[in-house]
């Protein structure tokens, strides 16, 4: 049978794209976009994308009846945390002082304003473009990505976590930030490998091949 | 260090990609997403599609572009031309976008900014502001493809977008379009400094040169070209190795 990735639908974001470049990685995969809880009980691997204000993100994710899906297959299974997917694992976020899924503990602050390049010029919010991720810890998923590797980001806020140990990823805008976030079965990225090329394919090839 | 971005443009014309000087005597230049994936491989950061289909019958042949590429192209795509409504946004990012331009709908109905950026989010909206010199130091912004005065300043206007909620600007000079005499750098500067949302330089790009002081002169977080990128004068690689060179910071 083939093995089941479930893309979870929640309204929010592009889905479209993370389905298209998972199907290109992983032709033997069945991979479905869902809405239906049931569908994330059933999958071998969850991945959770997410675009835009994490308070709507959340709102769409509950009216859905998902809250509970998630939470259980971030348990339980290899789960994929993309931009918002990624922030939502965390607890209070500053957008609309919103409530995440509260997995993890830390911030999800906005970048503060005023930011600037060593230049002298305006760092502008969103941080939209393609930037470095170091790899701070040796990870299945970073298989085959060189160190400093370059992955297309898009957001205004970014996470915080409480324990350092969390952070598989950093990145430079003004400060170091976590740009991917690892425990146990779950590994969540705040840039788009949907969208980052080749470097981006081979991190969602990796992760549809992941044994955690 | 996040890179400067160089985002070839395509044309389209009712499904076709076209190629033209100053938008006379257009020319089948092929399809959109072998084009699209061509500029992929040659490791453009993006693709802008502008849609300038001007019949109503072959509107929705973007939508079928967009959702052929977005299953071969794994880059940002956006799309501009003809976007007037947030169904029109919502129809174009269900169909594998990323980002949605608004030029002259967004002057007409600037709310059009507002409550697209807030039922999509900001990060998926582009404004493209056409912008034409008055005096030096002045712009005004021009819409219906640059034949009319929108009666509105660029600087200001630029401002007046990022409050409504878009997440970048997609800045033209009309003086330089189609010159390759260089982007208009008083332009770009003016308004990458009056904002703090991304700015993209589009409109005379000519040379390397040309696009290297779009970034540092112009202070643009991208450029926008075509035409040097078309008739095959330079691969998106040559340019940033280019701009490597200059000591500009690129995704190679």
């Amino acid at each position: 049978m083939k093995e089941m990735i479930a893309v979870v639908d929640y309204g929010m974001g592009n889905l479209r794209s993370v389905a298209k470049a998972l199907e290109h990685v992983a032709p033997d995969a069945e991979v479905r976009v869902t809405s239906v809880p049931a569908d994330l009980a059933k999958a071998a691997r969850v991945v959770v994308p997410g675009q835009g204000a994490m308070p709507d993100c959340m709102r769409e994710l509950d009216s859905r009846g998902l809250r509970e899906a998630v939470i259980h297959a971030a348990a339980s299974k290899p789960f994929l945390g993309i931009c918002v997917g990624l922030q939502m694992l965390f607890g209070l976020a500053e957008e609309g002082n919103t409530h995440g899924l509260g997995i993890l503990s830390g911030r999800v602050p906005r970048f503060p304003s005023g930011m600037t390049a060593p230049d002298g010029s305006l760092l502008k919010v969103p941080h939209m473009g393609w930037n470095e991720v170091r790899q701070t810890n040796a990870h299945a998923l970073w298989q085959g990505l060189p160190d400093d590797t370059r992955f297309y980001f898009v957001h205004s806020y970014y996470v915080a976590p409480d324990q350092a140990y969390l952070g598989a990823g950093l990145t430079s805008y003004g400060i170091d930030f976590a740009s991917a976030v690892v425990r146990d079965n779950i590994f969540a990225v705040q840039f788009h490998p949907e969208k980052s090329a080749d470097a981006g394919l081979r991190l969602l090839q990796n992760f549809t091949r992941w044994k955690p | 260090m996040l890179a400067k971005r160089i985002i070839p443009c395509l044309d389209v014309n009712a499904g076709r990609v076209v190629k033209g000087v100053n938008f006379v005597e257009l020319r089948d230049a092929g399809d959109p997403v072998e084009i699209a994936q061509r500029y992929d491989a040659q490791g453009a950061d993006e693709i802008t599609f502008l849609d300038i289909t001007a019949s109503s019958d072959d509107r929705d042949l973007i939508l079928h572009i967009i959702e052929a590429c977005a299953a071969k192209v794994f880059i940002p795509l956006t799309v501009g031309g003809g976007v007037r409504k947030v169904e029109d946004v919502r129809r174009l990012l269900n169909a594998g976008a990323d980002k949605v331009s608004m030029n002259t709908a967004a002057v007409t109905n600037p709310q059009l900014v507002a409550d697209a950026s807030a039922k999509v989010g900001s990060q998926c909206i582009v404004v493209a502001i056409d912008a034409k010199q008055t005096v030096p130091g002045k712009w005004e912004v021009f819409t219906h493809g640059g034949r009319k005065s929108a009666g509105l300043d660029a600087v200001d206007w630029a401002r007046q977008v990022q409050a409504l909620g878009a997440g970048e600007i997609l800045l033209t000079s009309m003086d330089r379009d189609g010159t390759k005499s260089g982007f208009d750098i008083p332009l770009t500067r003016a308004i990458a400094d009056a904002v703090s949302i991304p700015v993209i330089a589009s409109g005379g790009v000519g040379t390397l040169e040309h696009l290297a002081a779009g970034v540092t002169e112009g202070r643009a977080d991208a450029v926008l070209a075509a035409s040097i990128f078309h008739f095959g004068e330079y691969s998106v690689r040559e340019a940033k190795e280019y701009l490597r060179s200059k000591g500009i910071e690129v995704r190679l």
